[in-house]
């Protein structure tokens, strides 16, 4: 799957949901820092400001910096969709004026529809997300609870099939789904339920490994203990398993969410006429044509298209520190 | 699916080794996992889905006649519940779902991919040649001069258009583009004996005719099964004509002959040329060998632009990881002070761009950078008139100023993990050693701190060697090199050049080429993939 978030995000997040990592990151150092200069209190009173500046003062100036750089795109961005003139030059005043004319007109236009697009992202989406943890718990528990023939090259394979993303294919991606669809139409190009698939054969390569790191670290004496209570290997699985791995199955769902709402390629290959498209390929197109003219009314479109989006990864980063602190895998 | 058949012969769960615990008798698992019957009614109704599934797939293909794909349809669908009916076999079946989706559309893709490169696969060339031959003779009409009046009633179907057509001796015939003229039984006549209607369709008014005249006068209905026998066709939507090809078709020969007997043959390349070498449309889909490898790096046009555009993809992955681990691991290092105020706000206000959705970085970012009525020209340069999308070298530096933009965040979340990590103690064995603060990090911190962010290191790397949207979204891959003999710009990544090859507007789609360069790729991420694992390896060591 293509992933326009880093995918390494999931080995990131992996290792920050380790305990002793995250542990590490939460407490402060408690530490006497080395560099501190040992003056005498006078001394430090009459150049506390100077001291002050020269410890921590100039971190403030490089965060402030930082903030403006970080943080203007998206403002300029929410002020264009709140200013009525509609173009890009009359954009360049910020928050000029407050009008939400944009975010009605957005819904307004024949040839764009904006609340199908948005509509089918989040079908998209949330489709390929379930499918995927589905996919890809089944695949982990079976990696880390059997021993079987192949186990290791298994393992080793799924490594490997996460250095080549699935757009590499594109080509015969188009192919394969035109070629389906002559025969069953219903999951050809042009269908969203085609796209739906394409992105579900992603969905082994880029999570398992994930996941199977997770799954490692729930203890086997709880299935063994369900086992003796006489429960089915699909109960202790779905039952009792996928309760512990929760938070795992919430981050890569997210991950999984968010990188198939920001797939491009495949997506404006599959999905030919404007109904059926995802945001990305709609709003690509809308802009692409116009730039200048539509400026304002595309900014509207995306901000609605980053929120979702935006609460979802800022809730993961609570969700992930929650997820420690629920401590019921270790 | 093989990597897990071989050990189904062996449904004995055990622990894995690091836990604590020992393992439970097979056997008590055995008579366990039959217990649960409403598991079992579940399991079952989910089978037989996916088999009426597979079986309603199943006609399709039989009455297409697509032996091949039926039989790895009935294949499979066997194999499936095999696993699922049989006792044991655990490991299958948790594996077979996930394993089917990664066999069709990411194996499969991969191999397909690598045959496509082999043909001469595009625009004009996607069929068989038998559907070549029918299609020239179809679209090559010409009127026959003393061709009978037809008189036509046009039809409607589902937004399809079908003509009602009756002969001179009154009998009536019903047809489509896609159906050859059959007796039509049942149809209304009016006064005059023609056809009006028939069940099952609309006939279109004069007033519908109009408004889609140039749709139907393009309407071509084959007059029997053999193409050779010609197609009606209307002027004026009340009376058609017969037409036959212009170009007939020898089959003893394998040759076309025009109306003034030039002679058009099957070049050899997938298409029937002529000796002035104009070629029929549309050709055929032919396994070309290795030409379009040997094109891409022998044809002056497409090795020049080849070439630039993979140095520009090492370089602009290589940069882009450069200057975001450099810019995130000073912020980690200068937000890394015990006891700083704001701290919180700033992390969450700088991983913002982040969190922000890729592709619309890149169509934001569009705005800004505007030459003539964007916020960096009109506002911060006071109205200059900066190309900073179109001239080569400054949309690369903007390229990389966005993914910038775009990438610290997530370095600077890492490098900041990464240094709270590192235990104290041994800065504070260095201090009391005597190292200054710069020493402690250069020859402590930093090596340390290599060593647990290489992989992320690597994975961005092989991340940003295929970040097509950026790319795409920001400058379209441009400003493009005129002299390329594909659409190729200053700052197209390979990724970006294999998608406007083959799905480009403008410049014909070319799936072969397209695919030798997704080859290209294939073997360059191998390559890097397989020497960085080892150089990993070797760090990891080291710790």
């Amino acid at each position: 799957m293509t992933n326009p978030f880093n995918p390494s995000d999931g080995q990131q997040i992996g290792a920050r949901l380790n305990p002793a990592v995250a542990g590490a990151a939460t407490t402060v150092a408690t530490a006497p820092s080395a560099d501190r200069p040992h003056t005498s209190i006078p001394e430090r009173r009459k150049r506390g400001f100077l001291f002050w500046a020269r410890d921590t003062g100039w971190r403030h100036l490089i965060g402030i910096v930082m903030l403006v750089f970080a943080a203007f795109p998206l403002l300029y961005v929410l002020s264009a969709s709140l200013n009525p003139t509609g173009t890009l030059v009359g954009s360049n005043v910020l928050f000029r004026t407050i009008d939400f004319g944009n975010y009605v007109e957005l819904f307004q236009l024949p040839q764009q529809p904006y609340a199908a697009w948005f509509l089918n992202t989040m079908i998209i989406g949330l489709t390929t997300a379930v499918g995927t943890v589905f996919l890809g718990a089944l695949a982990a528990y079976a990696f880390s609870r059997m021993r079987f023939t192949g186990r290791r090259v298994g393992l080793l394979t799924l490594l490997l099939v996460q250095m080549f993303p699935q757009l590499l294919g594109v080509v015969a991606i188009f192919l394969l789904l035109s070629g389906i669809g002559d025969i069953f139409p219903q999951i050809g190009i042009g269908t969203q339920a085609g796209l739906i698939l394409v992105y579900l054969g992603g969905a082994l390569g880029v999570n398992t490994y994930l996941m199977y790191g997770f799954f490692n670290t729930v203890p086997v004496s709880i299935d063994e203990a369900a086992k003796i209570d006489g429960a089915s290997h699909a109960r202790i699985f779905f039952t009792i398993i996928l309760r512990l791995v929760a938070p795992i199955l919430a981050v890569v769902g997210l991950l999984s969410f968010i990188a198939t709402t920001s797939e491009f390629v495949i997506a404006s290959v599959v999905l030919t006429s404007p109904q059926t498209q995802t945001l990305a390929v709609g709003l690509y197109q809308f802009i692409s044509q116009e730039t200048s003219t539509n400026w304002t009314i595309f900014s509207a479109g995306a901000v609605l298209a980053a929120i979702p989006v935006m609460a979802l990864f800022l809730y993961l980063q609570k969700y992930i520190i929650g997820g420690l602190t629920a401590g019921s895998v270790k | 699916m093989s990597n897990t058949t071989p050990g189904t012969d062996q449904p004995v769960v055990t622990p894995p080794p690091r836990t604590r615990g020992g393992g439970i008798p097979a056997r008590v698992m055995a008579t366990n996992s039959s217990n649960s019957l409403r598991g079992w009614a579940f399991k079952i109704v989910l089978l037989g889905l996916v088999d009426s599934l597979a079986v309603f797939a199943m006609f399709v293909l039989f009455m297409q006649e697509s032996w091949l794909i039926f039989g790895i349809t009935l294949a499979v669908t066997l194999v499936i519940n095999w696993i699922y009916l049989r006792p044991g076999g655990l490991p299958a079946k948790y594996l077979a779902p996930g394993l089917l989706f990664l066999a069709v559309f990411q194996i499969f893709v991969v191999v397909y991919s690598g045959y496509i490169a082999f043909t001469n696969y595009g625009d004009g060339r996607n069929g068989t040649k038998e559907d070549a031959i029918a299609n020239i003779q179809l679209t090559s009409l010409n009127r026959v001069p003393d061709s009978p009046t037809f008189r036509l009633q046009v039809l409607e179907q589902g937004g399809d258009y079908a003509f009602l057509v009756t002969t001179p001796t009154g009998e009536v015939f019903l047809g489509s583009p896609d159906e050859p003229l059959a007796p039509a039984g049942g149809a209304e006549l009016d006064s005059t004996g023609k056809a009006v209607a028939v069940d099952g369709y609309t006939s279109l008014s004069f007033a519908d005719l109009l408004a889609n005249q140039r749709a139907i006068t393009t309407l071509s209905v084959p007059f029997s099964d053999d193409p050779a026998d010609g197609a009606l066709r209307t002027p004026d939507g009340s009376n058609a004509y017969l037409y036959l090809s212009a170009l007939e078709y020898d089959e003893a020969t394998d040759t076309f002959t025009d109306a003034a007997g030039v002679i058009y043959r099957d070049g050899g390349n997938g298409a029937f040329v002529n000796d002035d070498g104009r070629e029929l449309i549309p050709g055929w889909t032919i396994n070309v060998g290795f030409d379009n490898f040997v094109k891409a790096f022998t044809s002056d046009n497409i090795r020049g632009p080849l070439i630039s555009v993979t140095i520009w993809t090492f370089a602009f992955a290589i940069l882009s990881v450069a200057t975001t681990f450099a810019l995130g691991l000073f912020l980690a290092i200068v937000f890394n002070k015990p006891g700083m105020k704001g701290k919180k706000a700033y992390r969450l206000i700088m991983i913002l761009p982040y969190a922000f959705p890729g592709f619309l970085s890149g169509l934001v970012w569009l705005g800004l950078f505007n030459q003539d009525f964007g916020y960096i020209n009109q506002v911060l340069f006071g109205g200059a008139s900066i190309p900073w999308l179109t001239d080569p070298w400054l949309a690369k530096i903007s390229v990389l100023t966005v993914n910038l933009w775009l990438g610290f965040p997530y370095m600077f979340l890492i490098c900041t993990g990464a240094l709270q990590s590192i235990p104290e103690e041994l800065t504070e064995a260095a201090t009391v050693d005597g190292a200054k603060p710069w020493a402690v990090f250069r020859l402590i911190k930093f090596p340390l701190l290599l060593v647990s962010v290489a992989p992320l290191l690597i994975s961005s790397f092989a991340f940003n060697f295929n970040n097509f949207n950026i790319i795409y979204m920001l400058t379209g891959g441009g400003p493009r090199d005129v002299t390329a003999g594909v659409d190729a710009g200053a700052t197209d990544i390979l990724i970006t050049l294999v998608y406007k090859v083959a799905f480009g507007a403008g410049t014909g789609r070319d799936y072969g080429l397209a695919s030798a360069f997704a080859i290209l790729i294939f073997i360059i991420v191998a390559t890097v993939s397989i020497i960085s694992f080892r150089q990993t390896k070797a760090l990891e060591e080291l710790n």
